[in-house]
């Protein structure tokens, strides 16, 4: 089974959620798509097995053919080309990669070849393997780096953390998961990108369960909406100031503390279960 | 116009809830949430009388008309992000980058390329006070054009604004920061959040913006708290306070109550800052 | 010598754009003979790539003096490239910076910021 956890809004204990449930189930692998900041591997700490580049396409300009025409620097319509006398200068980050100027050019002056975009980082935990993505700062997608990582999924059992916000570094992560865990938390505003990312789950056609995170007495919206918009909630975490230090210190609930591994352990038999039974329907 | 933006790096650490009472507290009459990726200010606000939108355009999108198309497969091919299906020929809308290679090499000029609307730019008044803000279509991406869209909307409508900011560090954050006379950062005592902290204070640096730091759910980690207070004294960047955890704030919050009016550690602390805040301010 | 400034507004009493790649406007001055227009910024309503395209246009235009507030990195090689220097305007309007290019009492602007598009 494959389960991506995701929230929507940035905060509300996804990456907590993923590496206690990666760390409990110590078999199959872990996958960070949070490729900007990536934080999993802080808390499950593996022993680094190896680590391998992600390329991209980008243009390079022989000046000895290049006539100065500017017949690419109008053509590009991500403006990652500029022609100054002497020099066509070519902005890697903001290109895409198209390979249109390549194309165009009536000189053949452009050559497409390989550069760095990220890395990808695979190490282990007892049985568990853990994959993390980087992506270079400045670059203007994180997409290639998820594609690369995800094409190790385990089919047995793979946890798939999302990054935050539901664009398509988003949509990319969801892509091949067989369900989706929700985490919420107890605010207006956290029911409110639980209502964002559950349809995002309902646009790519994903089973998805919600976990009610940092739960206080009173009325939780997150709650509400769940149960108005036929979701299940799957589990309920009662908010624990000792849960938040131990994560503010990057340390597995699973291991320290028995309660917690087994709620960690019965969730993660829950949302096999779920998964399990929409995958029959 | 004086410009105060709310920054934090990580997501969720209360930026929104600070804004809000913020505003309230300084009675400011233009304020704009340009977190457009999962905007929140406009729960919190209350009801306007008065909206106007417009639409927030992408790169134009590839279209193939059926009619023309002969099938030959050549934009097929030379699409680099599995935008374009075959039988039928079609473009998948969300994955098409707009990059026109497939619209070049089309022999029976069957491509065009379409305005696509990605999202609304929204602006809502109530009497002297203007409120912008922005939401995406999903899928879309943020960019700083949606930002400064957004920014230029409230441009000299008061004295005084307060500009609800992102996550990250990235454009939208750089956007965010053009212009404005100081950004206060909304930290919280983790280590994750302390690495997207120094992060984008080194974004507000390089845009010559003054920064300034409070410590949100500050009691969740004293060590860690004392570790952020250290590294401003180090670095010379103001550090104006901290809020405790306090679960009224939630409460208030979802009952549509403000923070301040119901009371509480957290609001006391918010206070305190409210005023050291608008000393920097006069003082820049 | 050809001075270009983004301009907020098409007139020399105007204040200096804080945006560079998305300034509305650019005001084009020409010292010899002593003469202004005003261009309306092709990259200003672009989602990414505002500053390479802005400065692409001001190369285009054969300016050799930008007065800016503030520059990104792309736009920042692509106008030393060209060889176009680049001052550091002050705030007041427009024709007032241009009286201050003339008496050279203008600093270079020496300090880039981060640019690129974020897609997703």
């Amino acid at each position: 089974m494959k389960i991506a956890v995701l929230s929507g809004k940035g905060g509300t204990g996804k990456t907590l959620v993923s590496v206690n449930l990666a760390a409990v189930a110590d078999k199959g692998g872990y996958f960070d798509c949070d490729v900007e900041e990536p934080n999993g591997h802080l808390f499950l700490k593996p022993s680094l097995i190896g680590e391998e580049e992600v390329t991209s396409l980008k243009p390079v300009v022989d000046m000895d053919r290049c006539d100065g025409c500017k017949v690419c620097v109008t053509a590009c319509v991500y403006k990652a080309l500029a022609y100054i006398p002497g020099e066509l200068m070519i902005f890697d980050e903001i290109c895409h990669a198209c390979g249109l100027c390549t194309y165009l050019c009536p000189q053949q002056a452009l050559k497409e070849t390989k550069r760095v975009i990220g890395t990808i980082r695979r190490g282990e935990r007892g049985s568990l393997s853990v994959h993390t993505g980087k992506m270079r700062i400045g670059e203007s997608t994180g997409v290639p780096i998820i594609k690369k990582l995800l094409k190790k999924l385990d089919d047995d059992l793979s946890i798939i953390d999302s990054p935050p916000g539901s664009g398509c570094l988003v949509l990319e992560t969801i892509e091949h998961a067989d369900y989706c865990l929700l985490v919420a938390e107890p605010t207006m505003f956290g029911a409110q990108n639980l209502a964002l990312v559950h349809e995002l789950t309902r646009v790519m056609n994903k089973p998805a369960g919600v976990l009610l995170n940092k739960v206080e007495d009173g009325l939780n919206p997150s709650e509400l909406y769940a149960k108005e918009h036929d979701l299940k909630i799957l589990a309920s975490l009662p908010y624990d100031s000792y849960a938040a230090l131990e994560s503010s210190n990057a340390e597995l609930l699973v291991e320290r503390s028995e309660k917690y591994r087994t709620f960690f352990l019965e969730l993660l038999k829950e949302v096999v279960d779920e998964a399990t039974l929409a995958a029959q329907r | 116009m004086k410009q105060l933006l709310l920054l934090s790096g990580k997501g969720g650490t209360g930026k929104t809830t600070v804004a809000t009472c913020l505003i309230q507290l300084s009675q400011a009459k233009a304020y704009a949430d340009c977190d457009v990726d999962a905007p929140n200010l406009h729960l919190v606000l209350g009801t306007f009388e008065n909206h106007s939108t417009k639409p927030y355009y992408d790169l134009p999108k590839a279209v193939i008309d059926p009619d023309l198309c002969t099938e030959c497969g050549l934009c097929h091919q030379v699409c680099r992000f599995d935008a374009i299906t075959r039988n039928p020929y079609q473009v998948i809308p969300h994955l098409c980058e707009g990059c026109t290679y497939c619209a070049h090499v089309c022999p029976s000029e069957a491509i065009t390329l379409e305005e696509t609307v990605a999202g609304t730019i929204e602006l809502h008044t109530r009497g002297d006070e203007t409120f912008s803000t922005a939401t995406l279509k999903m899928g879309s991406g943020t960019t700083g054009l949606l930002v400064t869209e957004v920014k230029k909307q409230i441009k000299d409508k008061a004295k005084f604004a307060i500009l609800d900011g992102s996550p990250g560090i990235g454009c939208p954050v750089i956007a965010s920061l053009t212009g404005v006379d100081l950004a206060l950062m909304v930290a919280e005592p983790s280590l994750s959040g302390i690495s997207d902290l120094q992060r984008v204070i080194q974004s507000a640096r390089q845009l010559h913006v003054p920064a300034c730091v409070i410590v949100n759910k500050s009691d969740v980690n004293e060590e860690l708290t004392g570790r952020i207070r250290r590294y401003c004294n180090e670095e010379s960047i103001p550090f104006l306070g901290t809020i405790p955890y306090d679960k009224e704030a939630i409460a208030a919050i979802n009952s549509g109550q403000s923070l301040l009016e119901r009371g509480g550690p957290a609001s006391e602390a918010i206070r305190a800052i409210h005023h050291k805040v608008m000393k920097e301010l006069e003082a820049l | 010598m050809i001075i270009a400034i983004p301009a907020e507004e098409k007139s020399l009493d105007s204040v200096i754009s804080v945006n560079f790649g998305r300034s509305p406007y650019f005001c084009i001055y020409d010292t010899e003979k002593q003469q202004s227009t005003f261009i309306d910024n092709e990259a200003a309503g672009r989602p990414g790539g505002a500053g390479v395209e802005a400065a692409q246009n001001l190369v285009n235009q054969k300016i050799d003096t930008l007065v800016a507030f503030r520059l990104g990195d792309h736009a920042a090689k692509v106008l030393s490239g060209a060889k176009i220097k680049v001052l550091k305007a002050v705030n007041l309007s427009i024709a007032d910076n241009i009286a201050k290019v003339l008496s050279h009492s203008l600093e270079e602007l020496n300090e880039v910021h981060p640019g690129g598009i974020n897609k997703g």
